[in-house]
């Protein structure tokens, strides 16, 4: 751009007539960048849990291994399939597909209770072990994170159901933040099933 | 008025009714201000509570009248228990760390400046930026909640050292419901400083208007901008960490508590926990902690010292290059705060070196300052003296650390009084004249009002005469052995210094009280202080282009374009008497 070399000081002039139409540029995503910038400190929140969990378990001889309970693999298949859905709403802009994965997410929450109470019927509990205690921690809180994009999830409905434009940017965050969270929890399922 | 269309999802309108326009507000100025606010109650808090202290370590005997009715235990008669002192020490730090040198600096001035310097109508997410305020204010209720709530406020110090923080109210006074609402008001914290940075960076990223490149925003945008991404690290670490202290309190995990503790002749029935490991995670926050709450202050004084130096900051590049440095080594340098813990004396060494490497762009950082005003005609207005004396505080209390970075002196020093008047200079006080120095230089923009200079001055060389008496001392009393979080002293090798902190508490008794003249002005200023026009300092940033205070979209729906850097001083000599450029031109707006 050329610079304009102008005074400063410039008196007070009438104001300038409405500026000539503005050509659309690419603008900048501030949703997109937002749901980013959120991954980076979210992964920096596991990252500290991960390291907490490794320097937890080799401080005392008192990590006691145990099964997962199954039903974790299924709410795994759920939440993958959520997330392909969502890619074909983004892509297609249907609100029907993210009603979809609005109700695949919810399921995959309600799973990852049952496979609490399934964990609880085994006797063990949240003080139980390290283990089951970094279990309920780590899943309590990617449980949180996915509670969160589902509320997510139901702005950007609620975008859809107003007037005016479909909210393609809003739905593009929405996408990234709901594929961040599959990622986020293979990473955490991998870990589970090589630690505890 | 018709409002240039400018696209983007973060257009709000302006609100109606009380409620929306001053308390439940979404515009980044309201909720700037109120991040001020609430700094200011904070230290004021936090403030008295030095008092406290500072007057029984001189006259542990004599009773303070009142304190026994705030608190019938701790202070029975007036005089301070030694577990009550604790408690002091720990609410004072915690306050003054989280609720001012964090809110203040970075999320106050921050908020308010930060879009406008970049050109933009507000945040980029202004209702994640009101629940940022709200639950941060959630959390400052939550924590003072502890002087009334149980047994009193906890006493395991602001650092929450595990496992006195951990193991509940065996260890003490305050250790129960004091220290768990500590926990849960540092969780919150976290929460609202993660939201609060992300705003932060999403809007220096995406909503700089025309022609503000990287290169050209404001240092102090810089500075915001670079410390939201360390407290998008740091405080993603903390909340966790927090997170397990809470369940080892309330749920009976064993995340910090070893073995076989007994405490108060009690068998704590935990397991297998690591002490070390809530440190680590602790000291990962804590020590990028120390850089949010000093880098806003190295962008705010390389922001103002220019405008009154009429020169252009030396080395600009030079100086966002060491911010970034000090960014990334802040978090390379957590361990120096546990050479005293057990740990690996091999880590010591490793985490010394990087701690002395820091210092090589914080010096670079204040050698810039020095060469900006060097041959300058300085302007000696109130912020500029406040920048000068951020100087001054910021190498005094800097050089110390050069001792402290070294493990073998650290041994000695690290429990002593050395300690308190090195990160009180450095990061206490240093911050503090960066927050004075942005009131005395954006209170017209914020107000519409000037500031009076006559008192101004008066506080300036009060305070800063006041610090050095305050905490010069201090380097003395640690050289001679004085330990800290003592109550009293009473073994004979501190008798004879107890007149040195009879010094130091009628010293801190007086600078507190000059800061009744800056409360003073700020009230009376900002009704009856002479209308500020838009650009009372001469100055080159965006802010400077809009009235005085801005109206609600900050630039009255007409974005600037900015056409150069904000280093513009000193050129040419300029037919009117200008010697400096605007970013943007002038842009006459009706105010709101």
């Amino acid at each position: 751009m050329t610079t304009v070399a102008s005074s400063p000081a410039q008196p007070p002039g009438p104001p300038t007539p409405a500026a000539p139409p503005v050509v659309e540029q690419p603008r900048p995503r501030p949703a997109q960048t937002g749901v980013w910038i959120a991954i980076a400190a979210i992964s920096m929140t596991f990252a500290a849990l991960t390291s907490a969990m490794v320097v937890r378990g080799s401080a005392a001889a008192d990590w006691r291994h145990f099964r997962l309970p199954p039903i974790l693999y299924l709410n795994t298949a759920l939440l993958l399939a959520s997330s392909a859905v969502l890619e074909a709403g983004r892509r297609r802009v249907a609100a029907h597909l993210v009603w979809v994965t609005l109700g695949l997410g919810l399921v995959f929450v309600v799973g990852q209770v049952v496979a609490w109470r399934q964990l609880a019927a085994q006797g063990l509990f949240l003080a139980t072990s390290p283990s089951s205690a970094f279990f309920y921690v780590f899943t309590a809180l990617h449980g949180l994170h996915v509670l969160g994009g589902l509320g997510g999830l139901g702005y950007v409905l609620r975008r859809f159901d107003a007037a005016g434009p479909a909210p393609v940017p809003a739905l593009g965050a929405a996408a990234l933040y709901w594929h961040f969270m599959d990622v986020l929890w293979l990473c955490v399922l991998v870990l589970l099933v090589l630690r505890v | 008025m018709t409002h240039a269309t400018v696209a983007g999802a973060h257009r709000h309108a302006p609100p109606q009714g009380f409620l929306r326009k001053h308390v439940f507000s979404l515009d980044h100025k309201v909720i700037g201000k109120q991040y001020l606010d609430l700094a200011l109650v904070a230290v004021c808090t936090g403030m008295i509570l030095s008092w406290l202290m500072r007057f029984h370590l001189a006259w542990p005997e004599t009773p303070i009248p009142g304190l026994a009715k705030l608190s019938p235990n701790g202070a029975a008669g007036g005089v301070i228990t030694p577990e009550y002192y604790l408690s002091l020490m720990t609410m004072h730090g915690t306050i003054m760390v989280f609720f001012v040198l964090t809110t203040a600096p970075f999320a106050g001035f921050g908020n308010y400046f930060l879009p406008i310097q970049v050109g933009a109508e507000d945040m980029a997410f202004p209702r994640i930026n009101m629940m940022s305020f709200w639950v941060t204010l959630v959390a400052f209720l939550v924590l003072i909640s502890a002087f009334v709530v149980g047994d009193g406020p906890p006493l395991s110090g602001w650092t929450a050292y595990a496992p006195l923080s951990a193991v509940g109210k065996d260890a003490g006074p305050g250790q129960g419901v004091g220290q768990t609402l500590w926990a849960v008001s540092i969780t919150l914290f976290c929460v609202a400083q993660l939201l609060g940075a992300l705003n932060f960076v999403t809007t220096t990223l995406d909503l700089r208007t025309k022609g503000m490149s990287l290169a050209r925003m404001p240092y102090s945008t810089w500075a915001w901008f670079i410390t939201s991404v360390i407290g998008l690290i740091a405080f993603a670490v903390l909340m966790p960490a927090c997170i397990l202290l809470i369940l080892d309190r309330v749920a009976g995990t064993s995340f910090f508590i070893p073995a076989g503790l007994v405490i108060s002749d009690r068998l704590q029935p935990h397991a297998g926990g690591s002490p070390l490991l809530w440190q680590h995670l602790f000291w990962f926050f804590g020590h990028p902690e120390v850089y949010i709450a000093i880098l806003p202050g190295f962008g705010i004084i390389s922001h103002i010292l220019p405008v009154f130096a009429r020169k252009p900051l030396l080395g600009p590049r030079v100086m966002i290059a060491c911010l970034v440095a000090i960014a990334f080594l802040s978090y390379t340098v957590w361990g120096h705060h546990m050479f005293l813990s057990g740990m690996n004396p091999f880590s010591a060494t490793l985490f010394s070196v990087p701690t002395l490497v820091i210092t090589i762009p914080a010096t670079i950082v204040t050698l810039l300052w020095i060469g900006t005003i060097y041959g300058a005609r300085l302007r000696f207005t109130t912020p500029a003296l406040f920048c000068l004396g951020f100087v001054s505080v910021f190498v005094s209390g800097g050089i110390s650390g050069f001792f402290l970075a070294q493990p073998s002196i650290d041994t000695y020093l690290h429990g002593t009084y050395f300690v308190v008047g090195h990160f009180h200079f450095v990061m206490g006080v240093a911050a503090m004249f960066g927050i004075f120095a942005a009131t005395y230089f954006w209170a017209p923009k914020m107000f519409g009002r000037m500031m009076n200079e006559t008192l101004g001055k008066w506080h300036f060389w009060l305070t800063f005469i006041g610090v050095y008496c305050v905490f010069m001392p201090m380097h003395y009393l640690g050289l001679a052995g004085n330990v800290r979080r003592y109550s009293a002293f009473t073994d004979d090798y501190l008798k004879p210094l107890i007149p040195l902190h009879r010094f130091i508490t009628v010293a801190a008794l007086f600078t507190g009280a000059a800061q009744l003249i800056f409360l003073f002005n700020l009230i009376r200023s900002r009704f009856r202080g002479p209308q500020a026009p838009d650009n009372p300092w001469e100055a080159t940033s965006l802010e400077w282009s809009t009235t005085s205070p801005p109206p609600f979209d900050n630039f009255g729906g007409r974005p600037p374009v900015v056409e150069r850097g904000p280093n513009e001083y000193g050129i040419g000599s300029g037919a009117r008497g200008v010697d400096y450029g605007m970013q943007a031109a002038a842009a006459r707006v009706s105010a709101r």
